[in-house]
């Protein structure tokens, strides 16, 4: 394998991760990875929690120091963007006008959030969550006190909220659903969060429809106007209405698209030069029955080491992508935990003291156990994925 | 700032200065020492910063309840000098530390 050339498009948790287990694996040779992003690889999830009350600074977040670059040597490219792959000649082209030559190719483009589409949603407090910039921003704006809305009732939503509300300014959930992380957690979770965050003194707005933003284009905020006439009043607006991955770059070079980057078993696109990880990769999975997407540190790290193996071993020691998905989000002190795949289940089993907010709900679809979500059980959280990671198997379900 | 030797089951070792600040995970990972997965980064959920605190010249803050429920479900057994290494905090105080890296993390 020495003198093959393999290029990494996105730096972040998923392209970092390539990086270093290609050279854990003993791969040696040529390696460059590309961001877009000015900074080094950093640690996204602090972002919505440690990085936005302070507790983190940005140089906290880097997934690792600039000597292990070097010392790897691994030619890390950031604030560079990859506009073109020309698969005929195995070349990846930069936006400064570098070209690269690969033997393999691995696509890490992560994720770009939904934008809102009603008029002032340009406005420049009306703020997304994703990058380092952005929740520089963010942090900036919170170190006055603010009327915060925000827009999505979701993991990032209200990880937002919870640091906004923690450091002391006046926080409205806007949520078009009826009930908060519906497409992601159980009922009886969702009541748990509501509670937590109503408690709090956070206001939530359950079926409500964004109709405007509205206030001076060059001047202040007023508020958001929902769908009927109701105002929210606000200076700051965060939108937090979920992610598209980030496909241009593959759907340029004509590999197959659907909801994400098309892959097989071994993350391979339709060109099996060329791999797809991570927020951008639409892959089958043993705990799903149809290809899914999923937005994870987890998914990221776990398809970067299965893709690592399969490069450095050239195709010889590919093992399948396998991993327990799972997942965990912070709100306030609560650790709230999911693991396996539990959307479209139909029962559910709640286990322990829901009134202390130390529970676990086993997600069930017909006899099957697909997934278990715990609150303030980080132990159970673990054995629920030893569990799956045994039992979990749903191919045969398909 | 520290110096961590972490020792690693095959005997082999990595010292490494890390800063006030930091943690004995972070260390770890942001030099790309193996043995330590930090899965988490860092969120105290996962149990797999697993190590054996060897030789440490100031007391750690005690484990809390999340991480000592959490030292019960580590992949390799648990033992009196068991810690989760994102709950090890850097500061100035701390000089030198031994930790040994556990068999496995996963």
């Amino acid at each position: 394998m020495a003198g093959t050339p393999i290029v990494i498009v996105g730096a972040g948790q998923g392209g970092m991760q390539v990086a270093a287990s290609l050279r854990e694996a003993g791969f040696d040779g040529p390696l460059t990875l590309v961001g877009a992003e000015p900074h080094p690889p950093y640690d996204r999830p602090p972002l919505s929690k440690r990085y936005l009350n302070g507790e983190a600074d940005a140089a906290a977040l880097a997934l690792r120091t600039p000597e292990f670059y070097q010392t790897q040597n691994i030619d890390l490219r950031t604030g560079t963007r990859a506009v073109g792959i020309d698969r005929a000649h195995r070349v990846v082209v930069l936006d400064s006008g570098a070209a690269l030559l690969y033997e393999r190719l691995v696509l890490a483009t992560g994720s770009i959030p939904r934008c809102l589409p009603v008029p002032g949603a340009d406005h420049s407090d009306v703020l997304v969550l994703r990058t380092l910039a952005e929740a520089r921003s963010l942090r900036d704006r919170l170190a006055e006190p603010r009327r915060v809305a925000v827009i999505g009732a979701g993991f990032t939503g209200l990880e937002v909220a919870a640091a906004a509300r923690t450091a002391g300014h006046e926080v409205t959930v806007i949520e078009a659903l009826d009930r908060v992380l519906a497409r992601a957690v159980s009922a009886p979770v969702s009541r748990h969060v509501t509670r937590l965050h109503r408690g709090r003194g956070v206001s939530i707005l359950f079926g409500r429809r964004v109709e405007a933003i509205e206030g001076d284009p060059d001047g202040p905020l007023r508020g958001v106007r929902l769908a009927g006439g109701e105002n929210v009043p606000a200076d700051l607006v965060v939108v937090g209405i979920g992610v598209l991955p980030d496909t241009a770059l593959a759907e340029s070079a004509g590999l197959a698209v659907a909801d994400g980057v098309v892959v097989d078993e071994y993350l391979r696109t339709s060109d099996p030069a060329i791999h797809a990880i991570g927020d951008c990769a639409l892959f089958p999975s043993p705990y799903a029955a149809d290809p899914l997407r999923l937005e994870s540190v987890q998914n990221a790290v776990d398809q970067a080491k299965c893709v690592a193996q399969y490069i450095a071993g050239d195709g010889l020691a590919a093992q399948p992508y396998r991993a327990v998905p799972w997942f965990w989000t912070d709100q306030y002190s609560d650790k709230i935990q999911i693991a396996g795949i539990t959307t479209g289940h139909d029962r559910v089993e709640v286990l322990g003291e829901q009134e202390q907010g130390r529970f676990s709900v086993s997600c069930f679809r017909g006899d099957r156990l697909v997934g278990v979500e715990s609150i303030n059980r980080p132990a159970e959280h673990i054995k629920a994925r030893r569990q799956l990671a045994a039992t979990g198997d749903l191919a045969g379900a398909r | 700032m520290a110096t961590i030797t972490y020792r690693h089951p095959d005997g082999t070792t990595t010292v490494l200065d890390v800063p006030s600040g930091s943690n004995v995970m972070r260390g770890a990972l942001a030099n790309g020492v193996e043995g330590i997965e930090g899965e988490c980064g860092g969120d105290g959920i996962c149990a797999t910063c697993h190590v054996y605190v060897e030789h440490c010249p100031i007391a750690f803050p005690p484990a809390d309840e999340n991480e000592d429920e959490l030292l019960d479900c580590t992949a390799s057994p648990r033992r009196d000098n068991s810690r989760l290494s994102c709950q090890l905090p850097i500061t100035d105080e701390l000089s030198t530390l031994v930790v040994l890296l556990p068999e496995k993390q996963v």
